[in-house]
């Protein structure tokens, strides 16, 4: 990817995290997250320390928590589920702020909140620190399947494709008199969304065949640098820590 | 039985065991895929792959309510089915669920063997058999629209009873067997029909433009028929 196409989840640098190769960062990564899921949600104070441990990480790559933290707003139409919870959410009520909410509800809300919040800060450090050519090259080195990377890639490339159409064909549909309000052009949407398909492939069609004419080949060129043994432990540090967090909160 | 019920299978629903064995089923139902799926994907379908993941993904953000306190979500199999083919189409969905369970914490990532058997594996290949075997009357438009919706429909409740299975095997004890496969497969009628719209309207939009893209319609396309110019 050149300059011109810089993505905007990247945030170039030359700190010791942004040097890690990216197959290294990667596995510390996906580890991390394992970490997170798998930490039982009564368990408040690991997510503390997993907060930390990010913080961390940004101190080291030079990351503004501010830069992230706005980033992380991606997440929004995923949690909104969260807040629902303690409403809908049978069994036993407790009050908050003079409302009876859901006692199992309030739990799996905060549940998705924390667990999806910090997967979304663990994936928006990798992708701040690597830029997606080497995502994409760190993957092809951990062996993953060309077809799957593939897929993978463009899946995340078309999220982004996906979302200008849509907003380009609200724009149009306002410009056409179209007075939506909050819900109401969920209506509209639904209706357009064969056409928002369309529209969004034949975009896409245009980028994969600009790829092919320069030589993409469902591989990305790889200069073959190697990660050390030095390498992998710093990089899974982290991580590691994070494990022996979970270690601590899975004890009963 | 609450907002638990929609599809997605978060941490400790099921058992260890059976949480293990379906990771083991979902292993290998990719595998298959994959290595099935290298002669389906070129030039033209690569994208159309990365987009349908892409759209799946993107649907399966838009849970609406079903019953009070019970919101659905689209599962996509059929959808990928209809437009990429049954591997391609699995891997896709298995991309998306993966990704979810990863980055954004929906569903469990220990249920993610099972949530693969159900929505990428029995989902896909559902909806493209029945797809496939009505495939004769996707000739007209609304013959289209009424095969989608019924893949769609099918491969939703089916991916249900796939749930229901799995609960059989490994859920807890303390939970009927009947209650829980009559509101499992009551709700996921009604996502189905959600399902069946969107996915209708989807792949009727898609074949009115680019019929080229659908892969159910392949090898349908009529010879080009040359009329002459009647003298007179």
């Amino acid at each position: 990817m050149s300059g011109g196409h810089a993505h905007p989840l990247h945030r170039p640098g030359n700190t010791p995290v942004h040097r890690l190769a990216p197959q290294v960062k990667i596995v510390a990564a996906v580890l991390a997250v394992l970490c997170v899921v798998s930490t039982p949600r009564e368990r408040y104070w690991a997510f503390g320390v997993y907060l930390l441990l990010l913080a961390a990480v940004w101190s080291i790559a030079r990351i503004p928590p501010g830069w992230v933290a706005t980033r992380a707003l991606i997440e929004a139409p995923f949690v909104v589920l969260a807040f629902v919870m303690p409403f809908v959410a049978g069994g036993p009520t407790v009050d908050v702020l003079g409302m009876a909410l859901s006692e199992h509800g309030l739990l799996s809300g905060w549940n998705i909140l924390v667990k999806g919040t910090l997967g979304v800060l663990v994936s928006l450090t990798l992708a701040a620190t690597t830029a997606p050519r080497e995502l994409i090259v760190g993957l092809q080195r951990l062996h993953v399947p060309a077809m799957v990377i593939t897929i993978a890639t463009l899946m995340l490339r078309y999220l982004d494709v996906i979302a200008a159409e849509a907003r380009r064909m609200r724009l149009a549909r306002i410009s056409r008199g179209h007075n939506p309000r909050f819900l109401w052009q969920v209506g509209a949407t639904a209706r357009g969304i064969g056409t928002l398909f369309v529209r969004s492939y034949e975009r896409g069609e245009r980028v994969h065949l600009a790829m092919v004419s320069r030589g993409w080949s469902g591989k990305m060129p790889d200069s073959g640098r190697s990660a050390g043994a030095v390498a992998w432990l710093t990089g899974l540090a982290p991580t590691a820590t994070a494990a022996v967090v979970l270690g601590m909160a899975l004890w009963p | 039985m609450t907002a638990d019920v929609a599809m997605h299978m978060s941490d400790g629903l099921l058992n260890t065991t059976t949480s293990l064995l379906f990771a083991a089923v979902a292993v290998i139902g990719i595998a298959v895929a994959a290595a099935r799926a290298r002669d389906d994907l070129d030039d033209r379908t690569a994208p159309m792959a990365g987009l349908v993941a892409a759209f799946v993904f993107a649907t399966q953000m838009l849970n609406f309510p079903v019953l009070p306190g019970v919101s659905g979500h689209l599962l996509g199999g059929a959808l990928a089915a209809i437009l990429v083919g049954p591997w391609v189409g699995a891997l896709c969905v298995s991309i998306v669920l993966v990704v979810q369970a990863l980055v954004f914490a929906d569903g469990g990532v220990t249920a993610l063997g099972a949530n693969v058997t159900n929505m990428a594996i029995i989902g896909t290949a559902v909806g493209f058999a029945v797809a496939t075997v009505l495939k004769r009357f996707t000739r007209t438009k609304p013959g289209l629209a009424a095969v989608a919706f019924t893949a769609a429909f099918v491969n939703t409740v089916v991916a249900s009873l796939g749930f229901v299975l799995e609960f059989a095997l490994g859920g807890d004890p303390a939970f009927g067997l009947g209650g829980v496969t009559a509101t499992i497969v009551g709700v996921h009628c009604l996502i189905g029909i959600g399902e069946g719209v969107i996915t209708a309207l989807t792949v009727v939009a898609i074949a009115a433009v680019r019929p080229d893209l659908v892969h159910l319609l392949r090898g349908a396309r009529r010879p080009l028929d040359v009329r002459e110019e009647s003298p007179a």
